[in-house]
């Protein structure tokens, strides 16, 4: 079972109730698809992804990223039975989404940098750690069920 | 993934933006790397202090920005260029390749920080696509 300080309970409480989920979203997931191009393999039905530009205006990756912050709320909500509380999820990225776990480790880079430019200096290096810890946790529970 | 030459204009702007802030940032990177990364202080044991802001990480933070901004200035042969360090790396530090990406991870944490609305998603892919190139170079010599 993963050990939470109670330094980092409460940062990631805290960086989470102030999210706007869907601005983070949107411009964490449109971040991944530009600064990692190879993982527009999996939004083939997105429509246009062809430029940075269009990957920022594009209404289905805004959509999405909101999607996917807000599925980082049952782990905000169940810190202590992270691995649990993804297992339907892990199975799905695996089975039928058939996403390689290395982007999990992306998408989390994009986030840590867009919260980053959100916090400022409220981003210490201790926030940091915490975040990329809560981050790394969630990528671990996501790839439980693969096999 | 080499450097295009937007990736170069675009690596050559921010850098001429980051200036005299160089240091710090490279000071920032580098305590980061550290807090966020406890095994990269496994480099550091002969240290007093390993805090972040301390005197050895700011020094050293200096010296490795002084690096990659000498790498900025010869983007157009980083192996050429760094082919010293990546010796002094290769044969005297043996600093394991993976943690280049770390401390790249942490220098792109601290310039989003620091310049939030200069760092857009087509300044960050070029920026890491160079210290990409950068690490690539350093690991030139290792075998």
């Amino acid at each position: 079972m993963v050990e939470w300080t109670d330094f980092e309970r409460a940062t990631i409480q805290d960086i989470f109730s102030k999210m706007d989920y869907e601005s983070v979203g949107h411009n964490a997931l449109a971040r991944c698809l530009v600064v990692y191009p190879w993982t527009q393999r999996y939004f083939g039905k997105f429509g246009n992804l062809y430029n940075a530009a269009a990957i920022m205006g594009n209404p289905m990756v805004a959509a999405h990223g909101a999607v996917v912050l807000h599925g980082l709320d049952k782990a905000v909500k169940n810190m202590d039975n992270i691995k649990a509380t993804y297992a339907e999820l892990s199975v799905l990225h695996s089975e039928k989404l058939h996403v390689d776990p290395d982007n999990f480790r992306l998408l989390a880079d994009c986030l840590t940098i867009v919260v980053a430019s959100r916090l400022g200096t409220g981003f210490t290096a201790d926030v940091q750690a915490a975040f990329q810890k809560f981050l790394a946790v969630v990528g671990s529970a996501l790839t439980k069920q693969y096999h | 993934m080499s450097l295009t030459a937007k990736d170069v204009a675009v690596v050559k702007a921010l850098w001429g933006k980051i200036g005299a802030k160089a240091d710090d940032i490279g000071a920032e990177a580098l305590g980061r790397m550290l807090t966020v990364y406890p095994q990269t202080k496994t480099y550091f044991a002969h240290w007093a202090d390993l805090s972040p802001g301390s005197a050895p990480v700011k020094k050293h933070g200096k010296t490795i920005m002084g690096a990659v901004s000498a790498a900025v200035a010869s983007i157009e042969d980083l192996p050429g260029a760094m082919s010293q360090l990546s010796e002094l790396h290769a044969y005297k530090l043996r600093v394991d390749p993976s943690n280049f990406k770390i401390l790249s991870h942490n220098l792109l944490v601290v310039l989003a920080i620091q310049f939030p609305s200069d760092f857009t998603p087509e300044v960050h892919v070029a920026m890491d696509k160079f210290l990409s190139a950068v690490a690539l170079a350093l690991s030139e010599k290792y075998r």
